[in-house]
C-alpha cells in the first residue's frame, strides 16, 4: 500500500495566508462576530474577465489550489475532491431572492448554473482541462475530512499519484443573518471575543479556502505524511477518549506519541467542552493549539487547521500565537488534529514527520 | 473472479411508488408518474409536468411518527423512508453492531424550507429551527439518527450524478476494509428553486419527457430518495446473507467541457464507463441491459448517445432511459436506478423507453420501447451531471 505525502498546500482566509510566510502576517481580530476575507491578488491567477463571472468561493478555491500545485511543482492531478459544508451559497442566495422577490419571474440562469455544490470542483478541473475523478462533499463539518478520507484512498489503493483536495467555504449576506438569528453566530453585542476565554455561546464566522496536494512519493516539498482521518457522525463528550484511543492505537500509536494536539475550539461554551475535557485530560502534559481566533468557524475551517499543522511538522514550531498551553515539545513528529462542530461532525486527523 | 461488492437490501420512494414492489409493477406495467405539480405552488404550474410522490409534507412525517415541531426538510423526510426500508430489506436488526456507515447525496437539502422561510425567518422565531435542515449535511443527520446509526456519515454532491458517486464512495470503502456495510443512496425533493432554475436553463419539457427521440423537448423533474445495503463478504458469509445483486464495477471521470453542458463527443461519459469496466474486468459485450441517463435534454442524449456508440460500438445491448416514469430526480436518479437495475437483474426485465417515436438523426441506436424478458447478468447505469460530473455503475447477478 502507497503512502500519502501533503507536497503542497495553499490558503485563502480572512488571515494574509497566500504568498508569505508561515502566520507571519496575524492580526487577531477581537472585534468582528463575521471576519472579512483577507483577499488575494486573483489576477494573478485567473483572467479578468473570467474573474467577474465567478462566486468569491470560486475564485477563492482556483487561487489556493493553483498555489498548492505550483508548491507541489504539479499541473495534471489524478483526482480533484472538494469538501464544501454550505456550497455556493452566494449564487444560491442571489437566484433564490431574485425568484422570491421577482414571484418566479425574469430569471436567468446563471447564478443556478453556479449554485450546485460540485461547482467549485468542477470550475478547478475546467480550467485544468483534468478529465480525472471529481467528487464534491458536503457534510457540515466533515466536508473536508470526507475528502481527505476519499483522497487517502485514491493514493494508498494506487487509483492516483496526485490528488488535489480542499475546503472551501463561502460567506453569504443571507446565511450569516440566519445563523445569527439561531445563535451559531455569536451575537453582534458580546464584543470582544475570544475563542480560549469565551463566556457566551455560537462562534466567530469567516470564509475561505485551503488546498493540498496529496501525492505518493516524497519530495523536497514535503510537509508531512497524512496517516489517517477519520469521522463520526455524533459522539457524546465521555465518548471521544476511547474514540481517539482506538484511532490512535489503528495506526499502532498511543496518546504519548502524540507530540502536539492541534484542537477545533470556537469559543462557543456549549460545545467547547468536548475540547478541554481532552486538553484538561489525556493530552494536558501535550503542546496544544488552536487556530479557529485565527481563521473563524466555518464548515472547512478544520483545513485551515491541518494547513496549521502541516506547518507544524515541517517547520517543527509551534508560533506563539496559536499556541494554548506553554508545553515546548522537543520535536513535533505526530500531530493530531480533532474537531467536532455543535457536537456532531467529530474527526480526527493524524500527520507525521517523514 | 471477484463479483464486486454485495448488495443486501435496497428501499425506493419515488413518483410511481412508495415501495420497492410498487416501483417494479409500475415499471413492468407502463405505468408513469408524471403529472401536474400539486404539492408546489408556482406559476408553472400549467406549463411543466413533474414525478411528483403524492403525499404531503404532512403525511410523510405521520409516517416517519415525527413530533409536530419537527425540522424535517422533505428531502430529509423522503430519505428516512428510503433508507428506514432498505436496512430492513437487508434484515438488520442492530445497526450498530457491524461498523457502519451511511453515505447519502442530495443537491437541494432543505431549500424547500429555506424558500418557503427565507422572509420568515426575521420575524417568526417558531419557524427559526427550518434554518439548520438547509444545510445537505444535516439532511443525512437526521437519517443517520432515525436509523440510530452512529459511525461514519457523509454526503455527496456532485449535482444530477450524487447518488452514483455517494454509491461508488461506499463500494470502496468497502473493499478497503474501512466499513463492514454501508447504506448508500441519495434524495431529492421537488423544490420552486430546481424548478425555476432548469426553468430559466430552458430544458424542461411543457409534456412529457422522451429520452433519444429526435423530437425531444426536455425533462420532467422529479422527486424521490432510493438507498442501498453494501455489506462485506465477511458480513453476507457470518450472517448467511441473502445477496441480491453485486455492484461490480464504478468510475468516474469529469467531462472538463462546460459547467452545465455535457461534451460533443462525451467524453466524461466515455471515460466513466472505461473505468467502471476496467474496475469490473467485465466487457462491453458482458453488459445486457444499459439504463441509460437519458434525460430527454437535446444535449444530454445526444452526448450520451455518442459516449455508447464509442463504447459499444455496432454490439449496442438492449438500453431504455427509465426518466419517462420517475421525471429526472438529480441526486436520487442514479439511487432509483440503481433499485431498477438490481429489479431488471433479479427478473430478467428491459424496462420500455416510452414516449419514444422518431430515432434521432444524429446516430441510429434505438432505445427499447416495449417491456423485454430476457436473461438479464450484467446492467450498465449512467448518470451524469453538472460540473461535467459523470458516473457510471455495473450491476450483475448475485
Amino acid at each position: 500500500m502507497k503512502k500519502c505525502y501533503i507536497n503542497g498546500t495553499a490558503c485563502v482566509s480572512s488571515q494574509k495566508t497566500i504568498n508569505t510566510a508561515f502566520l507571519q502576517d496575524i492580526i487577531v481580530n477581537h472585534g468582528d462576530n463575521i471576519l472579512e476575507l483577507a483577499l488575494p491578488d486573483y489576477k494573478e491567477v485567473i483572467p479578468p474577465a473570467a474573474a467577474r463571472r465567478m462566486a468569491k468561493g470560486v475564485k477563492n478555491g482556483i487561487v489556493a489550489s493553483h498555489w498548492a500545485m505550483k508548491e507541489a511543482g504539479t499541473q495534471n492531478p489524478g483526482a480533484i475532491i472538494t469538501g464544501t459544508g454550505m456550497g455556493c451559497s452566494v449564487d444560491s442566495e442571489k437566484f433564490l431572492k431574485a425568484l422570491i422577490d421577482n414571484k418566479e419571474e425574469f430569471l436567468t440562469p446563471t447564478s443556478f448554473i453556479q449554485s450546485t455544490h460540485n461547482t467549485v470542483g468542477g470550475q478547478i478541473a475546467l480550467g485544468l482541462q483534468c478529465k480525472a475523478y471529481n467528487f464534491t462533499y458536503v457534510n457540515g463539518a466533515v466536508s473536508f475530512e470526507s475528502s481527505l478520507i476519499d483522497a487517502i484512498m485514491q493514493i494508498e489503493e494506487g487509483d492516483a499519484a496526485t490528488v488535489l483536495v480542499g475546503g472551501v467555504e463561502e460567506t453569504a449576506e443571507n446565511t450569516m443573518n440566519f445563523l445569527q438569528l439561531s445563535g451559531s453566530i455569536k451575537d453582534k453585542a458580546q464584543s470582544p471575543y475570544s475563542v480560549l476565554e469565551s463566556y457566551t455561546t455560537g462562534a466567530v464566522f469567516s470564509e475561505g479556502a485551503t488546498f493540498f496536494v496529496l501525492e505518493d512519493e516524497q519530495k523536497d516539498t514535503t510537509y508531512a505524511e497524512l496517516k489517517d482521518v477519520a469521522i463520526y457522525n455524533v459522539l457524546k463528550q465521555d465518548e471521544v477518549q476511547a474514540k481517539l484511543e482506538a484511532f490512535l492505537a489503528n495506526n499502532k500509536l498511543t496518546v504519548n506519541d502524540i507530540d502536539a494536539i492541534v484542537l477545533g475550539c470556537n469559543g462557543d461554551t456549549r460545545y467547547d467542552g468536548y475540547y478541554t475535557a481532552l486538553a484538561n485530560g489525556i493530552f494536558s502534559a501535550t503542546p496544544q493549539a488552536y487556530y479557529k481566533h485565527l481563521s473563524g468557524e466555518f464548515n472547512t475551517a478544520s483545513a485551515f487547521g491541518l494547513w496549521v499543522a502541516s506547518h507544524i511538522v515541517k517547520l517543527q514550531e509551534i508560533p506563539q500565537v496559536i499556541k494554548v498551553n506553554s508545553i515546548e515539545g522537543k520535536s513535533y513528529k505526530n500531530v493530531l488534529l480533532y474537531n467536532q462542530y455543535r457536537g456532531v461532525d467529530h474527526s480526527f486527523t493524524l500527520i507525521s514527520q517523514c | 473472479m471477484n463479483k464486486g461488492v454485495a448488495i443486501t437490501g435496497m428501499g425506493i420512494i419515488s413518483s410511481i411508488g412508495a415501495t420497492v414492489e410498487e416501483n417494479f409493477n409500475a415499471l413492468v406495467n407502463g405505468r408513469p408518474g408524471i403529472t401536474v405539480i400539486d404539492n408546489i405552488d408556482t406559476i408553472h404550474k400549467n406549463n411543466i409536468k413533474v414525478g411528483e410522490i403524492k403525499k404531503t409534507n404532512n403525511q410523510l412525517a405521520q409516517e416517519l411518527n415525527l413530533p409536530a415541531d419537527n425540522n424535517f426538510s422533505r428531502t430529509a423526510m423522503l430519505a428516512t423512508i428510503a433508507a428506514k426500508q432498505a436496512v430492513k430489506n437487508a434484515g438488520i436488526t442492530d445497526i450498530n453492531e457491524y461498523n457502519t456507515g451511511l453515505i447519502s447525496a442530495t443537491t437541494v437539502g432543505g431549500m424547500d424550507m429555506t424558500e418557503t422561510y427565507f422572509y420568515d425567518y426575521m420575524e417568526r422565531p417558531d419557524n427559526r429551527r427550518y434554518i439548520e435542515s438547509h444545510d445537505a449535511g444535516d439532511n443525512t443527520h437526521k437519517i443517520a439518527n432515525e436509523l440510530g446509526l452512529k459511525g461514519m456519515v457523509t454526503t455527496i454532491s456532485t449535482a444530477c450524478s450524487s447518488a452514483a458517486n455517494a454509491i461508488m464512495l461506499g463500494a470502496r470503502l468497502i473493499k478497503s476494509g474501512k466499513l463492514d456495510r454501508v447504506i448508500v443512496g441519495g434524495a431529492d425533493a421537488l423544490s420552486k428553486f430546481t424548478i425555476n432554475g432548469f426553468k430559466t436553463l430552458m430544458i424542461l419539457s411543457d409534456t412529457y419527457n422522451t429520452p433519444f427521440d429526435n423530437n425531444r423537448k426536455g425533462l420532467n423533474l422529479g422527486e424521490a430518495a432510493a438507498f442501498i445495503v453494501l455489506e462485506s463478504d465477511e458480513v453476507v458469509k457470518k450472517q448467511n446473507k441473502k445477496v441480491l445483486a453485486y455492484l461490480s464495477g464504478y468510475g468516474n471521470a469529469n467531462d472538463a467541457y462546460h459547467q452545465t453542458a455535457s461534451s460533443e463527443n462525451g467524453d466524461g461519459a466515455f471515460l466513466a464507463m472505461e473505468k467502471a469496466f476496467k474496475i469490473s474486468g467485465l466487457q462491453p459485450s458482458d453488459v445486457d441491459y444499459i439504463n441509460a441517463h437519458g434525460t430527454a435534454t437535446p444535449n444530454n442524449d445526444l452526448s450520451e448517445g455518442r459516449a455508447l456508440i464509442r463504447a459499444f460500438g455496432s454490439n449496442m445491448p438492449d438500453f431504455s432511459s427509465t426518466k419517462p416514469f420517475t421525471g429526472h430526480t438529480l441526486a436520487a436518479a442514479a439511487a432509483i436506478e440503481a433499485v431498477y437495475s438490481i429489479l431488471a437483474l433479479q427478473n430478467g426485465v428491459v424496462y420500455p423507453n416510452l414516449n419514444f417515436e422518431t430515432p434521432m438523426e444524429e446516430f441510429n441506436i434505438i432505445p427499447q420501447t416495449v417491456l423485454k424478458e430476457k436473461e438479464i447478468n450484467h446492467v450498465l447505469s449512467n448518470s451524469f451531471g453538472f460540473g461535467g460530473n459523470c458516473s457510471t455503475l455495473l450491476f450483475s447477478k448475485s
